[in-house]
């Protein structure tokens, strides 16, 4: 499957297209086939996203597993700071960067 | 096109040649550098020159600020243009650097460039303006 | 210290407003990310992986002890409640929001502090000596040169839209503590007929192409010195590759057209600069220099310290160095904990050390490029307690040019340009030889880890470097022995086929064995390379 992602403009925050919005958790992100590349540039025309970009994923029963180490990085947290990404209190969430 | 004059006289309008016609014919008086052309080359015929154009192809090109000093700093007095990927931000560094006209692509919002050029009182380092910088307004004149 | 003046303070209050107005724009949609790309990097604000970072300059790692607890404030209001010190003496925070950049910019200008230029394609915070102004080695301090340079590059008109970005470095000391030669240009402060003036070497860096920069100009006297930056600047500027942003730099250049074609260009550039006027007087830098006299240093001290607790005694041996008062010496402070994150500090952390600099450092404090801090003038009777402070806020390691002592890179962990993560192997490696007597067996062994190929971690001047790389979708480690950024400045060679994360750490534990067993008195491991070259590691590595 197909994803988008990007960065919330003010804020930075890591984001991911869910279809009819930006939402901070990979899992809530839809497959956008061939149309990533259209919705990437009316979001960021309506500056609700920075620098858009679509990428290859997995479909999983967790939800999307994106397919670069770099995007799953970005969908967690730093890998060396547990306690600051988006999955604190579950231990064996960084093994799903690796 | 907005072009913004930063001069008193009338505006030059004969067309700028390149700068090898320019070298090849005695009788141009605008001559327009290319960012990889030589400001130099122009040196010896400074006398005769109403206008010189110097083209910003990108504007994270930034050969044009050296040209616009080298002219100035050999004592150019007639008009130093940019021209092409010119945004607002940059013209007060532009301005410091000898350009007194401008000839932006895009539109520039003349509030804002109003704001930015009256937004520093004072300059770090002399340029090809009158600004002192403030090493000078701390100690006076050398010498 | 330098104190800013009513000038200072004027254009660093414009500029806060110069940022706020563009941050607008770009929040209301009159300027695109490309257009604003260049403007905030030019005030230090990046788009990394989970946030914008926003690095903050420490003008030649030299702060006092309210900047640095603001330091500490703008991590708990603004980030995580901490912050990465840099290898180039500058702080960044990995959280920030685009909205509040302009807030954050404003409260650091008002202990005389900023974000300018410590990104884009212009002259960046100039770096030096941690020791400047303490070490009993200097011929003075620095400080004073650098102060001048920053100024002169402050928002300097020619030089915003360079090729490429630009590094300074200035010493002062035959000793090399700030990788001098590995700058775009590195300058070291000597002496010829009783005046002071520069060495200037041009065209060094690591990145992908590592150079060291070749001696441009033995000496450059005060008078000349502003014009001969400019000059080697307007070089640059003309006639630097624009075509490729990877050959870009000014070490390509010098490299391309020879160090004696690049003398040749400045000198002639020179002619023309010097008759513009544009070198301060030296009224101007005995204003500033008088900012940097010694602080009021207590004469007859004694040079005694208390050796009795044996754990204190490691650390002085380990962590302190000599100062030219006597009675007083260096502390550097270690940011290497044992499978900690090197360059990070928590706030309670940065609080911590502020406050040891106010009360036994003359208020003033420093950062290292090997990404530690430094309190340079601390009475030699004080240093137990201060060794007691820092051991209850869990910042007394005593690894200073030890194994552990790792310079590494955000890597793939933050950075957007990372290809692997650097801080996961720094953390192994160090676990590894977390013992001390171990580490203190191997001796001064500067690792140094780049998640990429633009060596922000320095692998090139380590005497062991490690590059992370892409393979195929999988971090892959690089691993190279050799490098120096010191006085006696080389460039790794790398050792062959790349490792594994855990490959890569047992590869260094055997490569220390070769050392241990090879090794002749007095040698440290990159003088025992240097001498018996890379087949015995490679035998060990690989065979």
């Amino acid at each position: 499957m197909k994803i988008l992602t990007g960065n919330d403009l003010a804020s930075g925050d890591v984001t991911w297209w869910t279809g009819n919005g930006w939402s901070r958790h990979v899992e809530d992100a839809v497959d956008v086939g061939e149309q990533g590349e259209a919705i990437a540039q009316a979001e960021e025309g309506a500056r609700r996203v920075n620098g858009p970009y679509v990428i290859d994923a997995t479909a999983t029963p967790d939800g999307p597993r994106p397919a670069h180490i770099k995007d799953r990085i970005r969908a967690l947290g730093p890998t060396v700071r547990p306690d600051l990404t988006l999955k604190p209190a579950d231990p064996s969430a960084g093994s799903w960067v690796i | 096109m907005a072009e913004l004059r930063y001069r008193d006289d009338a505006a030059h309008d004969e067309p700028a040649v390149t700068l090898d016609a320019f070298l090849g014919q005695s009788n141009a008086t605008a001559v327009r550098l290319e960012s990889s052309d030589d400001a130099r080359a122009l040196l010896p015929h400074l006398d005769r020159l109403s206008l010189v154009e110097v083209s910003f192809p990108k504007f994270r090109d930034g050969r044009g600020y050296s040209a616009g000093r080298i002219l100035r700093e050999a004592g150019y007095t007639g008009e130093l243009r940019a021209q092409g990927d010119v945004l607002v931000d940059q013209i007060p560094l532009m301005r410091r650097c000898g350009f007194d006209s401008f000839a932006p692509e895009a539109p520039v919002d003349e509030a804002v460039l109003a704001a930015s050029l009256a937004r520093y009182d004072h300059v770090y380092q002399g340029a090809a303006d009158a600004a002192e910088p403030v090493w000078k307004k701390r100690h006076g004149q050398r010498g | 210290m330098y104190k800013y003046d009513e000038y200072d303070h004027s254009i660093v209050a414009a500029r806060v407003e110069e940022f706020r107005d563009q941050v607008n724009r770009r929040l209301a949609g009159q300027i695109t990310e490309d257009q604003f790309k260049p403007l905030r990097l030019m005030n230090g604000l990046y788009l990394q992986l989970h946030a914008y970072m926003l690095r903050v300059a420490v003008p030649y790692g030299t702060l006092n002890a309210t900047q640095m607890r603001m330091l500490a404030h703008i991590a708990r209001k603004y980030d995580r409640d901490y912050g990465h010190f840099t290898t180039r003496q500058n702080i960044q925070y990995n959280w920030i929001k685009l909205e509040d950049a302009p807030d954050i910019l404003a409260e650091l200008a008002t202990v005389e502090m900023h974000a300018i230029q410590t990104s884009g394609n212009c002259i960046r915070n100039i770096s030096s000596d941690q020791y400047a102004g303490a070490a009993a080695d200097e011929l003075t301090d620095p400080r004073p040169w650098a102060e001048l340079l920053r100024q002169w590059s402050t928002f300097h008109p020619e030089f915003s839209y360079l090729p490429r970005k630009f590094k300074i470095a200035v010493i002062a000391a035959d000793e090399d503590r700030a990788a001098m030669r590995l700058h775009d240009i590195g300058l070291q402060i000597v002496e010829r007929d009783g005046q002071h003036g520069v060495a200037v070497y041009v065209g060094g860096g690591m990145g992908r192409t590592p150079m060291i920069a070749p001696l441009i100009k033995d000496f450059v006297p005060f008078d000349d010195f502003v014009s001969y930056m400019e000059a080697c600047l307007r070089v640059y500027n003309r006639y630097g590759r624009r075509d490729n942003m990877y050959k870009a730099r000014i070490k390509i250049l010098v490299h391309e057209i020879g160090a004696d074609k690049y003398r040749q260009e400045v000198e002639a550039e020179f002619a023309q600069v010097k008759k513009l006027g544009i070198d301060p007087p030296r009224a101007e830098f005995d204003r500033i220099a008088a900012q940097f006299v010694d602080p009021a240093f207590e004469a007859g001290l004694s040079d005694e310290i208390d050796r009795s607790d044996p754990d204190f005694a490691v650390w002085l041996d380990q962590q302190v160095v000599a100062h030219k008062q006597p009675g007083y010496a260096i502390v550097n402070i270690s940011l290497k904990p044992i499978g900690g994150i090197p360059g990070d500090a928590s706030s309670a952390q940065i609080d911590v050390m502020a406050d040891l600099a106010e009360r036994y450092s003359f208020d003033e404090l420093r950062v290292t490029h090997a990404q530690n801090i430094v309190l340079p003038h601390v009475r030699k009777a004080d240093l137990y307690a201060v060794w007691q402070t820092l051991r209850e806020a869990e910042l007394a390691d005593a690894n200073l040019d030890l194994i552990s002592d790792i310079i590494a890179c955000p890597g793939l962990d933050y950075c957007s340009l990372a290809n692997a993560r650097s801080i996961p192997v720094a953390q192994k490696i160090a676990t590894r030889f977390a013992d001390l007597g171990r580490q203190r067996e191997l001796g001064e062994l500067k690792l140094k880890i780049s998640g990429c190929i633009n060596a922000c971690g320095h692998h090139h001047a380590g005497h062991i470097g490690i590059l992370g790389v892409d393979r195929k979708g999988v971090e892959n480690y690089q691993l190279s022995f050799g490098g120096s950024g010191a006085e006696d400045v080389s460039l790794a060679q790398i050792t062959g086929p790349g490792f594994s994360e855990d490959g890569v750490v047992d590869a260094v534990e055997k490569a220390t064995n070769v050392y241990l067993a090879q090794r002749t008195q007095g040698e440290r491991f990159v003088d025992t390379y240097r001498r018996i070259g890379m087949a015995p590691f490679k035998e060990a590595i690989y065979g």
